[in-house]
């Protein structure tokens, strides 16, 4: 019944109108308000999602579909080669899996040390009034503000004067200072959230601040803590400018360091690289699904609201 | 347990700001510590690795600025005074100059197109069923969770000159178009990744498509807030899509918009990964931004320090006074 009245104007039209009626027709109006801001969706999807999609594709296909001015959009072909061969051959003298393992050390040291200072701050500043707190936040704020790259040269100095240069561990302990700031500023939102009276009637039950903090705080924040944590762990798990000037044996690097090297040696090697990357991106795709919302809103939020 | 004295001392040491704290009344229990001690203990951990890691080196860092640091300096011998020549040296040099070029309108135009793509999505979304806007989501961040070292790779790839898809692309077009355009029309083998202004050109695209997704969700995020009913009066009113876009949502999002400028401007200054991949290591220097640049001359041999400090100095300063607005607001607004 819709086809029948009102043919033209599609854009013009929909475009004008959030949901219900207009002029003439309204459900074919609506209708094909719909169709077009599904294409737009769509191709939105295509745009965003095809670098990524090439990424993959790339890795699974024979050389002789990866070297070619054609366009192939699906390999007709599929081929294990390449992640084969950055598995056992790897890059820089080392399997990928060697790289994998130091980007993981460096990135869950990273959150679970970070993850206890980030609640402890939290807490101190979203349940107590003190002397200092604010002054405390803004340094926070201004803190961040400071550019990473700046600090590489002091820290690159401090890192190997503590002799911690040249080992995963001092990698930790920078991450750990790159993420802390955001960390506190995030987490002390999800702090606050939570109703103080749960608290104090743990209080007066007799229970006490160590126990109400276990019981009662910790469980409900958590969700808030894994949220940090995995900015925490994404933030580590990317860092390439800091792995690059502090780790020199290449048994160290860790993923993003060591992806510098399939270029150059005779030419790139796109479908080993691309075996890489995806290799690479995998855990951080997963993670970002999960906990999608509540980044979002933690990141809004923690810079938004005080 | 009854601690009293402690109780005293809490009340010697009244809150900086904010309300009476109704609870340093209340005595500690089992823990020993007197109430107001507490937040101080929690603070520690947070204050030492602040301290350590971010504002001792940010001294260093200027002090540095001063100093002559090179290869004998970082041996152990200790580094000598040289006042101001590494700044006089920077600012004389013409890598500084074409570096804070790049830095500045990389992150301008980057901001600008980011925003308005990002926007543009997010009002979509809005207006998307359920189900459909769930797939353009995770659709967008997809994209969004590629690391920095491999969204480079893949644009890297996607531009590269021979097999890469771009160059396909361009081919495709109609000769007659791709000369009104662009004045020529065989894009075989073209490459992008050796001149200063077309590694900026990917970079942009780069760094716009992994960043649109944050700016489309957060903006998304801010259009549930805004009751539907405005819109509805709008509509009534006759008012356009443009207009009700520029009457009512963008002064409802303002807030949202100051801070994803904020951010975007803080990431895009200081973009280092991408370009580092695009660029394969600090070797155009025509195309260096700030960090590249002091990056390449504190760890290319020889290593100068003491002008690659510098260079962050003012890297540091240019990101501070822009972003000064945005702390202010924050610090004034809120109450912490």
């Amino acid at each position: 019944m819709t086809t029948s009245l009102t043919g033209g104007k599609p854009d013009a039209s929909t475009r004008n109108r959030p949901a219900a009626s207009g002029g003439m027709d309204p459900r074919t109006r609506k209708r094909l308000g719909v169709i077009a801001l599904n294409t737009a969706g769509v191709l939105v999807f295509l745009f965003a999602t095809f670098p990524v999609y090439w990424m993959v594709s790339t890795a699974f296909k024979t050389n002789d579909q990866i070297f070619t001015t054609d366009f192939i959009p699906i390999p007709t072909e599929i081929t294990f080669d390449h992640l084969d061969r950055v598995l056992t051959e790897g890059v820089a003298g080392n399997s990928i899996w060697v790289y994998m393992r130091n980007s993981a050390i460096v990135a869950l040291g990273t959150v679970l040390i970070g993850a206890v200072f980030a609640l402890l701050a939290a807490t101190a500043i979203a349940r107590f009034r003190f002397r200092g707190r604010t002054s405390f936040l803004i340094t926070l704020l201004i803190v961040q503000m400071i550019p990473a790259e700046a600090l590489l040269i002091p820290l690159f100095l401090n890192v190997r004067r503590l002799g911690l240069y040249d080992q995963l561990l001092g990698l930790i302990v920078i991450n750990v200072g790159l993420t802390l700031p955001f960390g506190i500023w995030m987490l002390r939102t999800f702090v606050a959230a939570v109703p103080k009276s749960l608290e104090e009637a743990a209080w007066i039950d007799g229970a006490s601040r160590f126990t109400t903090f276990r019981k009662v705080l910790f469980p409900l924040v958590a969700p808030g803590l894994v949220a940090t944590s995995i900015f925490s762990f994404i933030t580590a798990w990317n860092e390439l400018i800091f792995a690059l000037i502090l780790m020199s044996d290449s048994s160290g690097y860790t993923m993003p360091v060591a992806l510098q090297f399939f270029f150059g040696q005779r030419g790139t090697d796109w479908g080993a690289i691309m075996a890489g990357s995806t290799m690479m991106t995998i855990p951080v795709v997963v993670f970002f699904l999960l906990v999608q919302r509540r980044m979002v809103s933690g990141l809004v939020a923690g810079a938004v609201k005080g | 347990m009854a601690n009293t004295s402690t109780l005293a001392r809490g009340g010697g040491n009244p809150p900086a700001s904010g309300r009476p704290p109704t609870r340093s009344r209340r005595r500690t229990k089992a823990s020993g510590m007197p109430e107001w001690v507490i937040p101080y203990v929690l603070l520690i951990p947070g204050l030492l690795v602040i301290a350590g890691l971010l504002l001792y080196p940010t001294i260093q860092m200027v002090i540095m600025s001063f100093q002559k640091v090179g290869l004998r300096q970082i041996r152990g011998v200790p580094a000598e005074s040289v006042g101001t020549e590494n700044y006089t040296q920077i600012f004389e040099s013409e890598i500084f100059w074409s570096s804070l070029r790049n830095t500045v309108t990389f992150a301008v135009v980057t901001v600008a197109l980011t925003l308005i793509l990002g926007t543009a999505v997010g009002t979509l979304l809005n207006r998307l069923s359920r189900k459909m806007s769930t797939f353009v989501v995770v659709g967008i961040m997809s994209a969004w969770a590629v690391p920095p070292v491999a969204q480079g790779v893949i644009w890297r790839w996607l531009f590269d000159a021979d097999a890469g898809i771009i160059n396909w692309a361009l081919n495709l077009l109609p000769d007659w178009f791709s000369e009104l355009l662009f004045g020529r029309s065989d894009w075989t083998g073209e490459p992008w990744l050796n001149d200063a202004f077309t590694i900026y050109l990917v970079l942009i695209v780069c760094v716009v498509w992994a960043s649109f997704p944050f700016i489309a969700v957060s903006v998304l995020a801010g259009l549930k807030g805004i009751p539907a009913e405005l819109y509805e009066a709008a509509r009534v009113d006759g008012s356009g899509a443009w207009r009700t876009f520029r009457t009512i949502t963008l002064p409802l999002l303002r807030p949202v918009f100051a801070v994803l400028t904020i951010l975007s401007i803080i990431w895009n200054f200081k973009v280092f990964s991408q370009l580092y991949v695009l660029m394969g290591g600090p070797n155009n220097r025509e195309a260096f931004n700030l960090s590249m640049f002091s990056f390449a001359e504190a760890f290319r041999s020889p290593p100068k320090m003491g002008s690659g400090a510098a260079i962050a100095v003012v890297l540091t300063l240019l990101l501070l006074v822009v972003t000064a607005f945005y702390v202010r607001q924050i610090v004034k607004t809120e109450e912490m």
